[in-house]
């Protein structure tokens, strides 16, 4: 078998192993709803103001909900496949058109934090390998260390002070202003603005852990032999270090991005909700206060499929860029 | 012993560390001494500037001191930190000791779990979860532990693993002992080092995310904490930034000197990993 082919195999075999993960996750989804006090027909009936028990009965039986739970769980996960993660009350809309409707903001905060945490950590750690033990790696170090300690709210309140209430440099809030009406290149401006404040802190520990991992990895590929052949063939640090170590020590920083991306979107409902940015996170906060459970699961449930997929993509990347892994 | 505190006190970072902690530590226990009465008690002097009517730290927007929160929230804190770190390892070293210990389809089983609660978005998990319990410190505490114990699973497995063929554990099938008292009585402590260390930066990170739950409004309403004093200051942000300002210090400076004394007591007790940093 060519090695195309094998690759074929084993995507094939990596989304069968996704799959019973993803539902194991539904499975786990549909216990919790049953966990929270009260059903949908007790959300119905609190919005309505009264409602008779008669009445109530009548709706469970409407919903399905007097049915044992096999039933009720095999419903669920029908309508799962469907992509119909239920109603959200609160909206008045269902929930998947909610998500879709949110998760453009989201994935525009996602990808700029990514390309910068990404970007400058591999320049931070390279900076502090090559610079090992002198008072840039000292500093770098401990920027990083101290990064990695700080919450993200904290960090996202300290930058509105900073940059937004002593000086009025960015927008506190808001992905854009809509009462400007701003069309075409402005509008991709006034977004852009809006977009620095929440990319910088929500990009801050990444960062750190980055760096920190780009030092690491450095630091190991320097003591490989074939830094030692390179050297003997008379080859300029220079050329060690930007052509042969800093290739070799990109992959495993590559795939750690792919790694952190579950904890990038628990950080994004921290950064969203302190910046009122209008994608997942910020809907996620907003459904905490309405309890509206079943936006929040379908949520969850979202991006749960999303790391999956984000960590088959990943290792499909890193078995093309470096023929030495056997894919079986 | 000796040794070990010589290695320990070796790295500097990691004794400052130490001594951070000893001091967050003492204001939590001394807390009710210096602050005695309800940190959420307010009084007639709102949105004090620090120093400002006694309040060292200031005060809140309904004159609440802030100092007096940041003390009983450090209590709140570490409490939490240490009671979810304590049940994560609990749960972690059980699964990872079970599976490595049989292997196979105990192993396959075990470890097909762990996979699961390792790929869902841990802190969303950790507010559904909250959500649906309702916010108590109960809750917070097995939230975390929740998303916390996978990594101690992964950890103890592969110890496990490297120790199950090795002679003395060999020695002691021979000598007939039962399957629980080797696990437990021998490899178990032949372990711990990696156990300790992974607990204690854990206890960091359960830190992060309590603050983290209570400033998104899912900590118990009636204990005061660093995260909920952090997002009530948030309205007065504009007027009044010593609220939030000294709570997210107080967060900062305990989980850096958690981190540093974690990563001092990995030196201190894997002297054959230092090179690897």
């Amino acid at each position: 078998m060519n090695r195309s082919n094998k690759i074929l195999h084993y995507v094939a075999r990596r989304l069968m192993q996704g799959i019973p993960i993803i539902l194991a996750i539904v499975v786990m989804n549909f216990f919790l709803l049953n966990l929270a006090e009260g059903d949908a027909v007790d959300v119905l009936a609190g919005e309505a103001g009264s409602a008779t028990p008669e009445y109530m009965e009548k709706m469970r039986a409407k919903f399905g909900l007097d049915q044992p739970l096999p039933v009720q769980l095999a419903v669920y996960l029908k309508n799962v496949v469907q992509l119909d993660l239920g109603y959200s009350f609160r909206h008045e809309m269902p929930v998947h058109e909610l998500i879709f409707d949110r998760f453009g903001a989201t994935l525009l905060l996602m990808t700029s934090t990514i390309i910068i945490a990404v970007g400058f950590g591999i320049l931070l750690g390279l900076l502090a390998a090559v610079n090992l033990n002198t008072w840039k790696d000292a500093l770098i170090s401990v920027f990083a260390l101290i990064t990695y300690a700080t919450p993200l709210f904290w960090v996202g309140l300290m930058m509105i002070i900073v940059f937004s209430i002593k000086n009025d440099w960015f927008p506190t809030s808001g992905m854009e202003n809509s009462a400007a009406f701003y069309e075409g290149f402005d509008r991709v401006k006034d977004i852009a603005h809006h977009l620095v404040l929440p990319t910088i802190t929500l990009s801050l520990f990444y960062l750190a852990l980055y760096t920190r991992m780009m030092r690491a990895s450095m630091l190991e590929q320097y003591g490989q032999d074939y830094v030692v052949t390179a050297r003997a063939k008379g080859l300029s640090e220079r050329r060690i270090t930007f052509v042969h170590v800093l290739r070799n020590a990109l992959l495993p920083v590559v795939t750690m991005a792919g790694v952190q991306v579950g904890a990038l979107i628990g950080g994004s409902v921290i950064v969203e909700s302190v910046f009122a940015w209008p994608g997942l996170g910020m809907l996620a906060f907003e459904s905490l206060f309405a309890r509206d459970l079943n936006l929040l699961l379908g949520i969850f449930l979202l991006s749960s499929v999303l790391v999956v997929a984000v960590n088959l993509v990943v290792d499909v990347i890193y078995c093309i860029l470096d023929p030495r892994i056997e894919v079986n | 012993m000796n040794d070990f505190w010589k290695r320990f006190s070796r790295n500097r970072s990691a004794v400052l560390g130490l001594l951070i902690l000893c001091l967050v530590i003492f204001v939590a226990s001394i807390a009710s001494l210096i602050y005695p009465g309800d940190p959420f008690l307010y009084s007639q002097y709102p949105l004090s500037k620090p120093g400002e009517n006694g309040f060292l730290l200031g005060s809140d927007s309904i004159g609440r001191d802030v100092a007096s929160g940041i003390a009983h929230g450090a209590k709140t804190s570490l409490l939490i930190g240490l009671i979810a770190t304590f049940a994560a390892v609990l749960i972690g070293v059980i699964f990872g000791a079970l599976a490595g210990y049989y292997g196979g389809l105990v192993d396959d089983v075990l470890m097909r779990v762990t996979e699961v609660f390792q790929t869902i978005p841990s802190f969303i998990f950790a507010i559904l979860l909250v959500a649906i319990i309702k916010p108590s410190i109960e809750s917070v505490v097995i939230a975390i532990t929740v998303v916390s114990w996978p990594a101690v699973a992964r950890l103890v497995r592969g110890e496990f693993l490297a120790l199950k063929n090795r002679e003395f554990v060999q020695a002691c099938h021979t000598l007939g002992m039962g399957d629980y008292r080797i696990m437990l009585k021998e490899m178990l402590p032949n372990c711990l080092s990696p156990i300790i260390v992974i607990g204690s930066l854990m206890v960091a990170t359960a830190i992060l995310i309590e603050s983290g739950l209570a400033f998104l409004g899912l900590g118990d309403p009636n204990v005061m904490s660093w995260g909920f004093q952090i997002s009530d200051g948030r309205s007065m942000l504009r007027v009044a930034w010593w609220i939030c300002t000294f709570p997210g210090i107080a967060i900062l400076i305990t989980v850096l000197a958690i981190n540093l004394v974690g990563e001092g007591l990995n030196d201190a007790l894997n002297p054959r990993l230092r090179e690897r940093n």
